[in-house]
């Protein structure tokens, strides 16, 4: 079997100079080829590689759009038409760069469903799970600053809408609030800073993608069953078998991106985005895009201002600690009956407060928000730990191996 | 997983969240040639409608983001655009005198609005500003079933409605009350191509226009969007069959 059937590295005369200066075709091979891999991932397991596939295509996207935005609050809305109208397949790179931002949400959020249903966060996995929670809050910051850029409608009042919670902070809230603006107002300043630190975070997101994968190759890679790799006989080489696995996620991924991309791109956009930025009329309803409307679900439950924020952040932060609010020794939901169908719950329930964060807030939303927003820290908070005490696992298998054996 | 996230975005959209104010009354839908994956330009209509948008709506609302080249794209020869184009009248400079000075518009010139800024257009039109077309289908919600809707919405108003001053009574715009009076009539324009001109066709051939105008490039995105899927379904199904072969042998 594939145990015994990982090729040595061969290097021709070029690429062995290389590596004996710098092991950059070893070190690829070892973590990219040879990396033993639980043979029992699912395509649950796919979406990881998605999400760095996203990446990419954002930053080359975005490189080829920064050559011909202007980030003047003067101009920034006609350059960016200048892009769709003007610039050859400009329209094409500017849909490809908005719709691939909420499919970059789409696959990370599976991403991390995965690993909060299979206990990806347990031991030994916990700076894994720290690093994809920095991934998660840095790509927050990037398409919310991305978000302002076009200067429109939204763009410019939600900033404003976002902005202006840093002035809860007791104290030294208001003067903060106008260091970030760069002025009394959001304005140009603004935008144009905004577009600078909308450059640089995504490289900075390489960066901790980098170590959240040199984290995760220290343990390995967990598995849909919770047992860990025991011999040589539960792993299968990266290559070919998930190379070739992921490229069948990707496949699936493209044709729903393309589908957004021509057919429907401003499905998930909002049409007074296409209204140039006038600080003098409001929107009706401000609504962040799709991805932040649990949070703004959850910023919008509590009726205090400052609480509001921290309930907000501390819906994100919570996540940190969860390796210690579940320390139930089995790691996969599969075998843990009760967790099973408060996961799912939880599941629902964010979906819900994702609905409410689109909401007025007026009336039943505001009361649906706030029994959403207790139910999710309940999750976190109460329930997580107590299933340990009462939950008795199912029994599972002996070895990943035999897991595999079972199901095929 | 994605059937759920496509289950989400169909229901995301079906509420009126997007829709500005209060109580909006249900739009006319129409089915519309640029409708679908295999939608495209009616370039014999939208030249009507860029008659109607010159005759008619030119006189308060600018078309900024349209440059006379562009009409090439709806059926206009290179003649006519040139032609076309000399009929405005630009403001250009400085000359080396240090003068502004005024020529004909040519066909790399945007079409220049009616105002000079926002100020002479808000004094003209008591105090509203009468926005800018070129993206106003993707600027509202339903774009296009919205501004044809929006044209034949006009209606006296009920009894109970106070109109302000200036005031239509409008029942497709949010809030009812529209600064716009009526733009359209029966026969309010001689199209050239001899169309009789109803308040259907205008309105019909208005939204295929504006359509066109928000998104040029509609036509070939639909184009490369359909082979791009044929594209990733087929190399898709080969990945398949590629990955049950290099799988078959794992036990």
């Amino acid at each position: 079997m594939a145990s015994h059937d990982i090729k040595p590295l061969k290097l021709g005369p070029v690429t062995s100079w290389i590596d004996e200066r710098f092991p950059v075709f070893t070190y690829v091979y070892e973590h990219l080829a040879q990396y033993r891999t639980p043979k029992n991932l699912s395509y649950f397991w796919s979406f990881g590689s998605l999400a760095g596939i996203a990446l990419v295509i954002q930053i080359i996207t975005g490189i080829f759009l920064a050559m011909h935005y202007t980030p003047h609050a003067d101009h920034a809305f006609d350059s960016v038409e200048h892009i769709m109208r003007d610039v050859n397949y400009g329209w094409l790179i500017r849909y490809i760069h908005a719709v691939g931002a909420s499919m970059f949400f789409v696959v990370v959020y599976a991403h991390i469903a995965r690993g909060l249903f299979f206990g990806s966060y347990k031991k030994p996995r916990e700076i894994v799970w720290f690093f994809g929670i920095f991934i998660f809050l840095a790509m927050m910051a990037t398409a919310f600053m991305g978000y302002v850029l076009p200067w429109g409608q939204m763009s410019f009042w939600g900033a404003t809408v976002i902005t202006n919670l840093f002035s809860a902070i007791p104290l030294v809230g208001e003067s903060i609030v106008t260091w970030l603006w760069g002025g009394y107002s959001v304005d140009n300043p603004t935008l144009n800073r905004f577009f600078a630190l909308h450059y640089l975070l995504p490289f900075i997101i390489v960066g901790l993608v980098l170590i959240h994968i040199i984290a995760l190759h220290v343990p390995g890679s967990g598995n849909p069953s919770g047992v860990e790799v025991k011999t040589e006989k539960d792993t299968i080489p990266f290559h070919p078998y998930y190379t070739v696995k992921d490229m069948v996620g990707l496949g699936f991924f493209l044709i729903i991106f393309a589908y957004f991309v021509f057919f429907k791109p401003n499905a998930l956009g909002h049409p007074d985005n296409y209204i140039p930025a006038n600080p003098l009329v409001t929107p009706a309803h401000i609504v962040p895009e799709w991805y932040f409307l649990p949070f703004y679900a959850i910023l919008r439950a509590i009726p205090d201002k400052l609480g509001g924020v921290i309930a907000m952040f501390a819906s994100i932060l919570i996540l940190f600690v969860l390796p210690w609010l579940d320390k139930s020794e089995t790691k996969s939901g599969y075998y843990r009956p009760i967790f099973k169908w408060f996961y799912v719950a939880f599941i629902v329930n964010f979906i819900i407060l994702g609905y409410l964060g689109a909401q007025p807030a007026e009336g039943i939303y505001v009361i649906a928000s706030r029994i959403a927003t207790i139910f999710y820290f309940a999750y976190f908070l109460f329930i997580l730990p107590t299933i340990n005490k009462y939950e008795k696992p199912l029994p599972m298998p002996k070895s990943i191996d035999e897991h595999f054996k079972a199901k095929h | 997983m994605k059937k759920v996230i496509l289950a989400l975005v169909f229901i995301f959209n079906l509420n009126s969240v997007y829709a500005g104010g209060g109580g909006a009354e249900h739009l006319i839908e129409r089915h519309w040639a640029f409708d679908g994956k295999f939608g495209q330009v009616d370039k014999q209509s939208a030249q009507r409608g860029f008659q109607v948008y010159k005759e008619v709506c030119a006189a308060c609302h600018s078309l900024k983001r349209v440059y006379f080249r562009n009409l090439e794209d709806i059926g206009f020869s290179a003649e006519e655009v040139k032609a076309l184009a000399a009929e405005y009248t630009i403001i250009d400079g400085p000359d080396e005198a240090g003068d502004m000075y005024e020529r004909p518009a040519k066909p790399s010139d945007q079409i220049p609005g009616p105002y000079a800024n926002e100020n002479a257009a808000r004094a003209s039109n008591g105090g509203a500003f009468p926005p800018d077309l070129s993206l106003m289908v993707k600027a509202r919600p339903n774009g296009a079933n919205y501004l044809y809707s929006l044209l034949n919405g006009y209606r006296t108003p009920p009894k109970h409605v106070k109109l302000s001053a200036g005031m239509a009574y409008n029942i497709y715009f949010p809030g009812k009350q529209i600064a716009m009076p009526v733009p359209l009539a029966e026969g309010q324009v001689e199209y050239m191509d001899g169309t009789p001109a109803t308040m259907e066709q205008m309105s019909v051939d208005l939204v295929n226009f504006l359509q066109w105008t928000a998104e040029p490039e509609m036509e070939h995105r639909n184009k490369m969007g359909i082979r791009s899927l044929m594209f990733l379904v087929i190399f898709t199904i080969l990945f398949v069959i590629a990955k049950r072969r290099v799988w078959k042998n794992v036990k």
